[in-house]
C-alpha cells in the first residue's frame, strides 16, 4: 500500500465560487476518503425569528441564498399561510409558479456556466452568463430585483405582471430558445465533454435514495423525485413530467439540469395561458399558531422549511433543510475512488450551494 | 391549500426501531430537526415515500441521549451533529462523528440558550 | 480611465453572504458587464491580486481566511467591501455567529452598498479602488498586517460539544 497523504481542498479554490472545505485523503491520485468541513458561511439566521415578527422574516428567508431566493420566500410564505388556513388568490399561485420557475432557469444557467468554467470551457461559460442576464433582466423588470426580489409576502406578492408583460416574457423565452438548445447541444454532444464526464463519479439509485440524494442528484440517478409533482402553488394545474436520467454519472446530473430548463419554459409558458385574473394577495390578521413542513422544489432539490408559531408575532422555530445540506452525503460517496483532477467537477455536479446549506 | 401533516410522538427507546421499520417500507430519510421549547427539545424525523411524509418526534432534555441513527441512514450524520453541534445534545454513535466541529460558532450550543447581542457602536453612527 | 495604465487583477472571497453578491461579482465578469475591457481578471491566488472584493460579513470560521488572504496580497493593495453584509453586516447583523461588516478585520477602502449590490454599483466600486491604488502606488502606502487579536478567546470559546 501506498502512503496516504491529507489534501485540503478549498475554502479560497479557483474553481468554487463560494467556500467549501473538504479533506480529501489521498492514494497518489486516488481519493479514499472525505471529510467535509461546513461553517465558513454559518450566520445562524434561524435564531432570527426571535427578532423579527413573521411579516418580517420573509426578507430573512429570502436571504439565505441568493439564487434560490424567491423559492425560499415562497416556500416560507406557503408554510405561514398552511398554518394561518389563508385561502391565498389564484392569482398570486401562478405568479409564484412563472418566478420560481424563472430563478429555475437562471439558477441553472448560472450553474451550467460555472460548470463548463471548472473544465476549462470559458466560452460556453461566457455565453451561459450572457442568457442568463435576459432571464435576470425579465425578473428584475416584473419583481423590481435581479437576484434578491423581495416580491413575496404572507397572503400573496406584492406586484402584479400585466397581461401584455407576459406575452412579452413568453416571447422573449421563445426567443431564446434556440439559443439555449446550441448551448446545451455543447453538454450533450461534445466529444471532449462526454469524455470528461461519462461514467465519472457513479452513484446508484440506491444510494441516492437512501443517503438522502434530492434533485437532479437523485434525477439522474433514477429516481423521480420532484416536489413539484406535490401540486403546491399551482403546479398542480399544470401539465410536466420531470427530466429522470438514469446512468447516474456525472453526464447525467448535466443532462437533467440542461433538459429541465426547456421544461421550465414550458411551464411558464402553460402558466400565462392559465393564469386567471383577480387580486394578488389579501389582508393578512392575526399571528400562526401551529406547525408545518413546507416543501418546494428548488434548482437544487427539494427544500423544507418547517415553521412552528404559538400564537405571538415571533415565530418559535423556523428550521431550513435545504437540498445541498441533504447532498452532502452523497457526495461524500461519489467522491471516494475517485481521481484528483476530477474532484472539482464532481462536487459541481451536485450543484453546490454552501450559503444555503450553512445558513 | 396542501394536505395535512401529523406528528406521532414516539419515545427516545423506540427510535431506531421505528426508523428501521421506515427504512424498510420504504422511505427516504428527509430531514432531522429540533425545536427548543423551554426545557424540552423536541426532535423531529421526517420520511418521505411517494411524496407521502411520516414524522417522528421525540421529546428530551438536553442532558439526555440520543441514539444515532446513522447506522441505518449513513446521511443522517450531517443531522446529528448539526444537533450537537447547535444543541448540545449528546447523540451516541454517530458514524462520522466530528466530536463538536461541524459548525463553529461563537456561542456554544447556540440554539440552547438565550442569546443577546447587544447593539454594535458601528450601527449607531 | 486616463490614470489607470496598469492591469489590476481582483481577488474574490465569499465570507458569510448569501451568494446574492456573489453572482452579482461573477456576472460583472461576463459578456454583458464585461469588466475584462479594463483589463480586470479574477484571479484564484491572492500573490497575483491587487483589489481584495469581499462580499459577505465576518464570522468565526472565516475570520482566519480573510485575515490570510489579505496579509498574502503584495503592496499596494486595496479592499472593496460588495454589499451591505460586508460593510455592516446587513441584514444579518444580529446573527450570534456574524461578528459585523469587514472593516471589523481589515482595512476597508471602497464601500458598494446594495442588498445585493449592482453590477453597475460593483464596478463603480472598482474603479474607484483603481484610484485608490494608484495613489498608494505613488505615495509607496504599504498596508499593515493584520492580526486577530479577539481571535484566541474566541475560538476557546467555540469549541466544544456537550461533555
Ligand atoms: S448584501 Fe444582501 S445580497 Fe449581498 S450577501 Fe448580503 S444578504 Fe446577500
Amino acid at each position: 500500500m501506498s502512503k496516504q497523504i491529507t489534501i485540503p481542498f478549498g475554502p479560497q479554490h479557483p474553481v468554487l465560487p463560494e467556500p467549501l472545505h473538504l479533506d480529501l485523503v489521498l492514494e497518489d491520485e486516488k481519493v479514499v476518503d472525505v471529510i467535509p468541513t461546513i461553517g465558513y458561511v454559518h450566520r445562524g439566521l434561524e435564531k432570527l425569528v426571535e427578532k423579527r415578527e413573521y411579516t418580517e422574516y420573509v426578507f430573512i428567508a429570502e436571504r439565505i441564498c441568493g439564487i434560490c431566493s424567491f423559492i425560499h420566500s415562497q416556500t416560507y410564505v406557503q408554510g405561514i399561510e398552511q398554518i394561518m388556513g389563508l385561502e391565498i388568490p389564484e392569482r398570486t399561485q401562478y405568479l409564484r409558479t412563472i418566478w420560481s420557475e424563472y430563478s429555475r432557469l437562471h439558477s441553472h444557467l448560472l450553474w451550467l456556466g460555472c460548470f463548463a468554467d471548472s473544465m476549462g470551457f470559458e466560452s460556453v461559460f461566457m455565453n451561459a452568463w450572457r442568457l442568463r442576464e435576459h432571464i435576470l433582466d425579465d425578473l428584475e423588470a416584473t419583481t423590481g430585483g435581479r437576484v434578491i426580489q423581495g416580491v413575496c409576502k404572507v397572503g400573496g406578492v406584492r406586484r402584479d405582471i400585466s397581461p401584455e408583460k407576459l406575452d412579452e416574457m413568453v416571447k422573449g423565452l421563445k426567443g431564446i430558445e434556440h439559443q439555449l438548445q446550441d448551448l446545451t447541444n455543447v453538454f450533450l454532444h461534445d466529444s471532449s465533454i462526454q469524455h470528461r464526464l461519462k461514467g465519472i463519479g457513479v452513484l446508484s439509485k440506491e444510494d441516492a435514495y437512501y443517503f438522502g440524494a434530492v434533485g437532479p442528484t437523485a434525477r439522474g440517478s433514477g429516481l423521480a423525485i420532484d416536489i413539484r409533482e406535490t401540486g403546491y402553488a399551482a403546479f398542480g394545474k399544470i401539465n410536466f413530467k420531470p427530466v429522470v436520467e438514469y446512468d447516474g454519472d456525472c453526464y447525467a446530473r448535466c443532462a437533467v439540469r440542461a433538459k429541465e430548463m426547456f421544461t421550465s419554459i414550458d411551464i411558464i409558458e402553460q402558466c400565462v395561458k392559465k393564469i386567471p385574473d383577480g387580486p394578488v394577495d389579501m389582508k393578512v390578521t392575526g399571528a400562526p399558531d401551529g406547525e408545518y413542513l413546507s416543501r418546494a422544489e428548488q434548482p437544487r432539490g427539494e427544500v423544507i422549511h418547517y415553521i412552528k408559531g404559538n400564537g405571538k408575532k415571533n415565530l418559535v422555530r423556523h428550521r431550513v433543510r435545504t437540498p445541498t445540506f441533504t447532498n452532502i452525503p452523497p457526495l461524500v460517496t461519489l467522491l471516494k475512488g475517485c481521481e484528483l483532477a476530477d474532484v472539482p467537477v464532481i462536487v459541481l455536479t451536485i450543484d453546490p450551494c454552501i450559503g444555503c446549506a450553512e445558513r | 391549500m396542501m394536505e395535512p401533516q401529523t406528528i406521532t410522538p414516539i419515545s427516545v427507546g423506540d427510535v431506531v426501531r421505528k426508523v428501521e421499520q421506515a427504512k424498510k417500507d420504504g422511505n427516504r430519510l428527509v430531514q432531522i430537526g429540533c425545536t427548543k421549547i423551554e426545557d424540552n427539545f423536541e426532535i423531529l424525523y421526517v420520511f418521505d415515500k411517494d411524496y407521502k411524509l411520516t414524522n417522528y418526534r421525540v421529546t428530551v432534555k438536553q442532558t439526555d441521549e440520543i441514539p444515532s441513527i446513522s447506522g441505518v441512514y449513513f446521511g443522517a450524520f450531517v443531522y446529528e451533529n448539526e444537533i450537537h453541534d447547535l444543541y448540545g445534545i449528546h447523540v451516541k454513535g454517530i458514524n462520522i462523528d466530528f466530536k463538536g466541529t461541524f459548525y463553529k460558532t461563537v456561542v456554544k450550543h447556540p440554539f440552547s440558550v438565550t442569546i443577546t447581542k447587544e447593539d454594535d457602536a458601528c450601527q449607531n453612527k | 480611465m486616463t490614470y489607470l495604465a496598469k492591469s489590476p487583477w481582483i481577488i474574490h472571497y465569499d465570507a458569510s453572504s448569501c451568494n446574492g453578491c456573489d453572482i452579482e461579482i461573477l456576472a460583472c465578469l461576463t459578456p454583458m458587464y464585461d469588466v475584462e475591457r479594463f483589463g480586470i481578471i479574477n484571479t484564484g491566488n491572492p500573490k497575483h491580486a491587487d483589489i481584495f472584493v469581499v462580499t459577505g460579513s465576518i464570522n468565526e470560521a472565516n475570520r482566519e481566511v480573510i485575515q490570510n488572504i489579505y496579509n498574502q496580497i503584495p503592496d499596494p493593495k486595496v479592499v472593496v467591501a460588495v454589499g451591505i453584509c460586508a460593510c455592516s453586516g446587513g441584514v444579518f447583523r444580529e446573527c450570534y455567529n456574524v461578528a459585523g461588516g469587514i472593516d471589523k478585520l481589515i482595512p476597508v477602502d471602497v464601500y458598494v452598498p446594495g442588498c445585493a449590490a449592482r453590477p453597475e454599483s460593483i464596478i463603480d466600486g472598482i474603479v474607484t479602488a483603481l484610484g485608490v491604488l494608484e495613489e498608494k502606488r505613488k505615495n509607496h502606502i504599504s498596508s499593515p498586517m493584520v492580526t486577530d487579536h479577539d481571535h484566541k478567546a474566541h475560538h476557546k470559546h467555540a469549541q466544544g460539544g456537550a461533555q
